[in-house]
């Protein structure tokens, strides 16, 4: 089955709108991330904000101080990009009870094109004090995401996709806001990864067995806290390790992989990401094949990062 | 806290809070002392007369809250919350310093009355437009009161701010007429003259034109300030024929909307040598200069 992650954000808000605390805020893009629902069945609890990104920010921060739980929701190039400095002060500085929905991240945004392809939100958020980053791969754990980040006490980033993408768990499979899953056991290199890449690094995987290579596939949802116990003990396992996410291959997952690793268990590594450079219009399957976020450059990249073990 | 009324009392606690600022920017050889002392009557009259609060209480739900916008004039918030009994008077003398409550810029919770992060210019009122807000939501009696300065109006998001709460998209009953907003004009920023770098007039209109009720005062004139801070806590009452085909009030004849006073102050009031002068807006007065401003202040 395939769904988009913002439908699962836009289920999860339902089932949290009857508490009367919860809030969801838009800058104007209340359909496209799926606040439809939401909307229909609690009016009282949406605010539309016109498109006004940064007075968004800073008016869900007074909410939240005031006892509120706001989720406001933008594409991510507006929200946590545009107002990334009224998350920073009004939100993470102040501690305030702000859960941001980043939509439409990533490559897979497609004809849009670049201006609306996020693929940096992941390096902006995670440095800031006192957020939480989680990148949900498919749309049961957006929901989940979704409804644990309501229970967190304090700034959430949620980051979700446009486009139809494969379902991998399921509403039994185990989520914990930082906790990293080990979906497949393997030995010969590990691929960690996050969002839409944790199926295209399960495809990769599947490949390679077939070519004799054990691979371990890791779902990294949670970008901030960073679970460097699972990474390590699967660095010191596998002793290679491949990363990929839907963004920049600086500042996102790979870096955070890469910071822990080279402190405490240093290990050959290659990144599968986009390298350094803006998107552009496209359908979601050219885009990943193009700018190398498929299955085929993990698997690419795993055989490169062989050759350094 | 009890009320202040008599002019004469809330004058000498302005004075008084004008040589707090003048000593504790001494004391941390950096910080504004231009908008502070400009603003020293309006936040008397607020926290010793207007407002709904408790010094005791610190986060007594039900407070009138003010929330500071234009955070570097923090010595003045600092110095009028130290003088209404939030915290001792000798923790002004931190300001600035390691491990301080009193941060350069405000930071939320860091000491009892501090209700918001500020610094960045605009972040503040969309803050206080947040709370009001809620206040609404929930069906809260309390007030949400905003210092925002001239200069700051530069700042895209201030009017992303006042769009919004002069035009709610939710319904009527959550109008956001529970906010009231005091604005520096002082005429001054960093570069200098604020209708030479990026003029603001007609602000009066502009603000007017965003839906909100724009009342003018003399930012020193105790009286005035008073009376007007006190009358931007209650709606106008329209002068129609007929509520029902009125476009202005709702239908108990009362016209709700947020309420921007422009307090016109003279940037650094109460130190002839600073009065009016953009290059007092950041920088502190020496031991020397601090010596003659508190002989002025007596």
């Amino acid at each position: 089955m395939n769904e988009s992650t913002r439908e699962g954000f836009g289920r999860a808000l339902v089932k949290l709108g009857k508490n009367k605390e919860v809030l969801a805020l838009s800058a104007d893009l209340s359909e496209s991330t799926k606040l439809s629902n939401f909307i229909k069945k609690f009016p009282k609890q949406y605010i539309e904000m016109g498109v006004a990104e940064q007075n968004m920010a800073g008016v869900s921060a007074g909410l939240a101080l005031c006892g509120k739980i706001p989720f406001i929701s933008s594409y991510a190039v507006f929200s946590p990009g545009r107002n990334w400095e009224q998350i920073r002060v009004s939100v993470c500085y102040s501690k305030a009870n702000v859960k941001i929905a980043g939509c439409h991240a990533g490559l897979l945004t497609g004809p849009d094109g670049a201006t609306h392809q996020a693929l940096e939100d992941i390096a902006i958020t995670r440095c800031l004090p006192n957020m939480t980053v989680i990148v949900p791969a498919d749309s049961i754990e957006a929901e989940k995401a979704t409804i644990a980040a309501a229970s967190i006490k304090g700034p959430v980033y949620l980051r979700f996709g446009r486009e139809k993408v494969p379902v991998i768990t399921t509403k039994r499979s185990l989520f914990k806001v930082g906790k990293a899953e080990v979906l497949k056991e393997g030995k010969d290199v590990c691929v960690i990864a996050c969002g839409v890449m944790v199926y295209e690094a399960l495809i990769a995987a599947k490949e390679l067995e077939k070519q004799g290579i054990s691979v371990m596939v890791i779902n990294n949802h949670t970008i901030k806290p960073f679970d460097e116990k699972t990474i390590i003990s699967a660095a010191k396992k596998c002793k290679a390790i491949v990363t990929a996410e839907e963004h920049q291959i600086t500042g996102g997952l790979g870096s955070a992989v890469a910071e822990v690793l080279s402190k405490s268990q240093p290990t050959p590594m290659k990144f599968v990401g986009v390298k350094d450079t803006f998107g552009e219009s496209g359908n979601p399957e050219e885009l990943m094949r193009k700018y190398e976020c498929d299955s085929k450059s993990i698997i690419k990249a795993v055989k490169e990062v062989l050759r350094k073990k | 806290m009890k009320k202040v009324t008599d002019i004469k009392k809330l004058k000498l606690i302005s004075k008084e809070i004008r040589r707090d600022i003048i000593k504790m920017l001494t004391e941390a050889k950096s910080g504004h002392p231009a908008g502070a002392l400009g603003m020293a009557d309006v936040f008397t009259a607020l926290y010793f007369n207007v407002m709904n609060h408790n010094p005791k209480k610190p986060w007594w739900p039900e407070r009138d809250r003010f929330i500071l916008s234009n955070g570097h004039i923090c010595p003045v918030w600092y110095a009028t919350l130290a003088n209404a009994g939030y915290f001792p008077k000798k923790e002004l003398m931190t300001l600035r310093k390691i491990n301080s409550r009193l941060q350069g810029h405000p930071h939320i919770h860091s000491a009892p009355g501090i209700e918001n992060t500020s610094g960045p210019l605009g972040q503040g009122i969309s803050v206080a437009v947040g709370m009001a807000l809620a206040a609404r939501l929930d069906n809260k009696k309390y007030n949400v009161f905003c210092g925002i300065s001239d200069a700051e109006l530069q700042e895209g998001q201030t009017w992303e701010a006042l769009m919004f709460a002069g035009n709610p998209s939710f319904k009527e009953e959550h109008t956001l007429d529970n906010l009231i907003v005091v604005l520096d004009r002082n005429f001054i920023q960093i570069s200098g003259s604020t209708e030479i770098v990026m003029p603001l007039e007609p602000l009066k209109k502009k603000l007017e034109a965003f839906k909100w009720r724009v009342l003018e005062i003399n930012g020193h004139n105790m009286h005035q300030v008073v009376s007007i801070l006190d009358k931007s806590t209650r709606p106008e009452k329209c002068s129609c024929e007929e509520c029902k085909t009125c476009k202005t009030c709702a239908e108990d004849h009362l016209i709700r909307k947020p309420t921007m006073i422009i307090c016109n102050t003279i940037p650094g009031a109460g130190v002839s040598f600073m009065e009016g002068k953009p290059e007092w807006h950041g920088k502190p007065p020496s031991p020397k200069e601090a010596k003659k401003a508190l002989k002025e202040l007596k």
